[in-house]
C-alpha cells in the first residue's frame, strides 16, 4: 500500500476509532442509567409496568439496530416541522445525537435484562436474611442484592461491551466517520483492500483490550469465591 | 426442496434479462439503481431509467445477451474488479481517478454539477469561502464528494450511500447545501419534497475533478469490450436511437 | 390514510408484495446460516479439545477474529475480498470460469462463521459439562463410541447447548439486514428501496421492524417449545 495513502487516510482512521469509542462509551453510560427503572420495571408486581417493559425489551432486541437507526434517522427527518415545534429539531437534526439515542436506548434493552437475570441470580434466602436482621428494603437493595448482583452481571456486560463496539460500525450508515466509515472512504479512494484488514485489526485489537481487562476485573472481584489454593 | 428454490432465486434475483434477441456475447451489466432518472426501481422491482434504456439499446446493436445486476454505489468499482458483472452503465463520470482502476468507454453522456441550497438559507455564494463553517453533503465514492473534500475543507461534508439519502437530509434541514449532478437535481426539485430547495452557483465542470462526462466503465485489458461498445454507442448517437432515450427523459440534451 | 395502505399493496403500483419477497429472503438466508453455523461451531469446538496444539491454536484464533471484528466489516471482507480471492484460484486453472460469490452466499458464509464463533464457545461449554464418567459408565456398558455419542453424549449436549444457542439464532435472524449493505435484495433493503420511492420512512422502518419482531416472537414460540422437548427427561421439566 503506498505511503501518500497512509499520510492522507491514516489520521483519518485514527480519528475514526476516537469518534468509535466516544460513541460506545457514552451510549454504554447512558443506556445503563435507562437500564436500571427497566429491570425494575420487569421485576415489578405492577403488570402495566412489567407489560411495558417487557414490550421496550422486546422491540429493541427483536429488531436489528441497523433498522432502528434508519428509523430514528430518515424518521425524524420526515418529522422536522412538528420536532421543530416541540423544540427537538436541533437533536434530531444532528446525525451524532440520533445514533447515540439508538444505540442508548437499544443498550439500555440488553443491559436491563442483563441485571434482571442478575437479580434474579442473587438468592432469595439473602433477602429474607436482610429482613430478618431488619434492614429496609431500599437498603437491602443496594447493600446486599446489587453488589452481588453486579458481580454475576460483570460477565454478561462485558459481553455486551463489546457487542456495542462491533455495533457501532453502523453509525457510518448515517455519515458518521467512525473507524468503519473513515474506513469505507478510505476504500473509496483507493480501492485498496488492505484498508478493510488494518481496521479489522484495529477493531480487534480494542475487543482483546477490552476482552482482557475485564478478564482481570472478573478474577480479581470473583477472589472470594474460589477456594483458597487458587487465590 | 423451498430453501434452494429460494436460493436460487436470490442469487438470480438481482439479473434482469434484457432481452436482446440474438445469442451474441452474453454481457453483465452493474448499475446502482438508485439514481433517477438514470437508473433506478419502481414498485415493480424492475430497473428503469436513462442508463438503463441506452444499456438495452447498446446491446441490442450489439447484438449482445445482456443481464442486470444492481450494486450499491460504493462498492460498484470493486464488484466490476471481482468480475460480477462486465461492464458499468451507471452514470460513472469519467476521471483520471478512476481510470487508475478501470477503463472507460468515450462518454455517453455529460452534464455539470450544481450545488443545491435550501431557499431559506439564504446562500447566495457557493465558493469555498462562501460556504465556510456550513454543512454540504454528497453521495460518497463520487466525483461530487471528491471534490468536496479537496476543495472545501473549511466545510463539514457528509457522505451518504445513495442520492435520495442526501437529497432527504437537504429537505429535511439537515443539510446547508448539496453537490449533485444538475439533470438529476432537476428531477428531484421539480418534486413535493425537492419544493424546499434551489439551485444556486454556477455549473461546475472542471475535468481534473468532474472528469469528462460519464462513460461505461470495464475492466482493465478488455479492450475489445470497450471498441465494441464504443462502436456501439456511435451507432445509437448516429440512427437516432439516442435522441429518443434521450428525449423520453429530458427536455434538453444531455450528450 | 388510503394513500398509505396503496403504498402498501400487493402489485406493481404497491410495496407489500416487495417487502414479502424481502422477508423471504431474510428467511432463507436465516434457514440456509443457521446450519453451516451449528455444524461449524461444533467442529470448532471439538477442535478446541482436541490434543493437537495447531489445531487448538487455530479454533482459538478464529473465535478472537470473528468476535472482534464487526460483522459489516467482516460482511465486505468476504463478500469483496472473497470474490477476488476464489477468481484467482479458479484462475490458476481456467481462465473462462468466472466464479460468482453472490451476495446472498457471502453473507452466508459471513453470518455464519460469526455464529459458529459464538456458537463453538456454548457447545464447547455444554461438552464440558457433561460429566465424563458418563462416557466410562457408557463403556462399561458395551456401547460403541459412535453409540454412546449419539445415546448418552448428544441429547445431553442438546440440552445444555439450546438455551444458548437458540439465543444465537435470535441475534442471527437480525443480523441477516446487514447483508442490505451488499444490495441483497432482503428485508430491509427492499425498504431501503420503498422509502426513496415513497420519502415515507416511518410507516417503512416501521413495518420493517415489526416484520423482524414478528419473526422474533415465532422463533421464541418454537425454541420454547424445543426446550420443553429437550428437558424431557429432567425432573420437573413438565414433560
Amino acid at each position: 500500500m503506498d505511503v501518500d495513502l497512509w499520510i492522507k487516510y491514516g489520521p483519518k482512521m485514527l480519528t475514526g476509532l476516537v469518534v468509535t469509542l466516544q460513541l460506545v462509551s457514552v451510549s454504554l453510560f447512558i443506556g445503563a442509567l435507562i437500564s436500571l427503572p427497566i429491570a425494575m420495571a420487569r421485576l415489578s408486581k405492577n403488570k402495566l409496568a412489567r407489560g411495558a417493559s417487557f414490550a421496550y425489551v422486546y422491540f429493541f432486541r427483536g429488531s436489528p439496530l441497523l433498522a432502528q437507526v434508519f428509523l430514528v434517522y430518515f424518521g425524524s427527518g420526515q418529522l422536522r416541522y412538528p420536532l421543530t415545534d416541540l423544540g427537538l429539531w436541533w437533536f434530531f437534526r444532528d446525525a451524532w445525537y440520533c445514533v447515540i439515542l439508538v444505540f442508548s436506548l437499544n443498550t439500555a434493552a440488553y443491559q436491563a435484562e442483563i441485571l434482571r437475570g442478575a437479580i434474579g441470580s442473587v438468592a432469595a434466602g439473602q433477602m429474607e436474611a436482610a429482613k430478618s436482621l431488619g434492614l429496609g428494603k431500599l437498603v437491602t437493595f443496594f447493600r446486599v442484592i446489587f453488589p452481588q448482583a453486579l458481580i454475576s452481571a460483570l460477565r454478561p456486560y462485558g459481553n455486551e461491551v463489546i457487542l456495542m463496539i462491533k455495533g457501532s460500525a453502523i453509525a457510518s450508515v448515517v455519515t458518521i466517520f467512525d473507524l468503519m466509515g473513515a474506513s469505507k472512504l478510505a476504500f473509496s479512494r483507493t480501492f485498496d483492500f488492505e484498508v478493510y484488514f488494518i481496521a479489522a485489526l484495529m477493531y480487534l485489537i480494542v475487543v482483546e483490550i477490552i476482552r482482557i481487562s475485564w478478564e482481570m476485573m472478573d478474577r480479581r472481584l470473583t477472589r472470594h469465591l474460589r477456594p483458597l489454593s487458587e487465590q | 426442496m423451498k430453501l434452494l428454490k429460494n436460493l436460487a432465486a436470490a442469487t438470480l434475483a438481482l439479473a434482469v434479462s434484457a432481452g436482446a434477441a440474438s445469442a451474441g456475447m452474453k454481457l453483465k451489466i452493474g448499475t446502482e439503481g438508485a439514481y433517477p432518472p438514470f437508473n433506478f426501481k419502481d414498485a415493480s422491482g424492475q430497473l428503469k431509467g436513462f442508463d438503463i434504456d441506452i444499456a438495452k439499446a447498446l446491446c441490442a446493436q450489439m447484438k449482445a445477451d445482456c443481464s442486470f445486476v444492481a450494486q450499491d454505489w460504493d462498492g460498484i468499482i470493486p464488484a466490476l474488479l471481482a468480475k460480477k458483472y462486465d461492464a458499468i452503465i451507471a452514470s460513472m463520470s469519467i476521471t483520471d481517478e478512476r481510470k487508475k482502476k478501470v477503463d472507460f468507454t468515450d462518454k455517453y453522456y455529460s452534464t455539470p454539477a450544481k450545488f443545491v441550497v435550501d431557499k431559506k438559507s439564504g446562500i447566495k455564494d457557493v465558493s469555498a469561502a462562501g460556504l465556510k463553517g456550513k454543512t454540504i453533503g454528497a453521495q460518497g465514492s463520487t466525483i461530487h464528494s471528491n471534490f468536496l473534500e479537496e476543495k472545501y475543507k473549511g466545510s463539514t461534508i457528509k457522505l451518504y450511500k445513495t442520492q435520495d439519502e442526501v437529497n432527504a437530509d437537504l429537505a429535511a434541514g439537515r443539510l446547508d447545501a448539496l453537490l449533485a449532478d444538475s439533470a438529476v437535481m432537476l428531477e428531484w426539485l421539480k418534486k413535493k419534497d425537492g419544493s424546499c430547495c434551489a439551485f444556486t452557483g454556477p455549473d461546475f465542470n472542471d475535468p481534473k475533478y468532474f472528469g469528462v462526462g460519464a462513460g461505461i466503465a470495464v475492466r482493465k485489458g478488455e479492450g475489445k469490450l470497450r471498441d465494441e461498445l464504443n462502436k456501439a454507442i456511435k451507432a445509437i448517437l448516429a440512427n437516432g436511437t439516442y435522441k429518443k432515450i434521450n428525449d423520453k427523459y429530458f427536455p434538453f440534451s444531455v450528450y | 390514510m388510503s394513500e398509505l395502505l396503496g403504498l402498501l399493496s400487493y402489485g406493481d403500483t404497491g410495496w407489500g408484495d416487495e417487502l414479502l419477497a424481502g422477508f423471504g429472503i431474510t428467511i432463507s438466508l436465516f434457514l440456509a446460516t443457521l446450519p453451516i453455523g451449528l455444524v461449524l461451531g461444533f467442529a470448532i469446538a471439538l477442535a478446541k479439545r482436541s490434543e493437537n496444539w495447531p489445531l487448538r491454536l487455530f479454533a482459538n484464533a478464529y473465535t478472537t477474529v470473528f468476535r472482534g471484528v464487526p460483522e459489516l466489516l467482516t460482511l465486505f471482507i468476504i463478500f469483496y475480498g472473497g470474490q477476488i480471492a476464489l477468481q484467482n484460484l479458479v484462475g490458476l486453472f481456467s481462465d473462462t470460469i468466472v466464479v460468482d460469490l453472490s451476495a446472498f452466499v457471502a453473507g452466508m458464509i459471513a453470518l455464519g462463521f460469526v455464529f459458529s464463533a459464538y456458537a463453538s464457545e456454548t457447545i464447547l461449554a455444554a461438552l464440558n459439562a457433561i460429566p465424563t464418567g458418563q462416557a466410562e459408565a457408557a463403556r462399561a456398558l458395551g456401547l460403541s463410541k459412535a453409540r454412546t455419542l449419539q445415546k448418552v453424549t448428544f441429547p445431553q449436549l442438546i440440552r445444555f447447548a439450546l438455551p444458548g444457542l437458540s439465543n444465537l439464532a435470535l441475534i442471527l435472524q437480525k443480523e441477516t439486514a446487514l447483508v442490505s449493505v451488499l444490495a441483497l435484495d432482503e428485508l430491509l433493503r427492499n425498504t431501503q428501496i420503498a422509502v426513496g420511492a415513497t420519502k415515507e420512512p416511518i410507516l417503512f422502518f416501521s413495518i420493517a421492524c415489526g416484520f423482524y419482531i414478528v419473526m422474533a416472537l415465532f422463533s421464541s414460540l418454537l425454541i420454547g417449545w424445543a426446550e420443553n422437548w429437550s428437558n424431557r427427561g429432567q425432573q420437573g421439566a413438565g414433560a
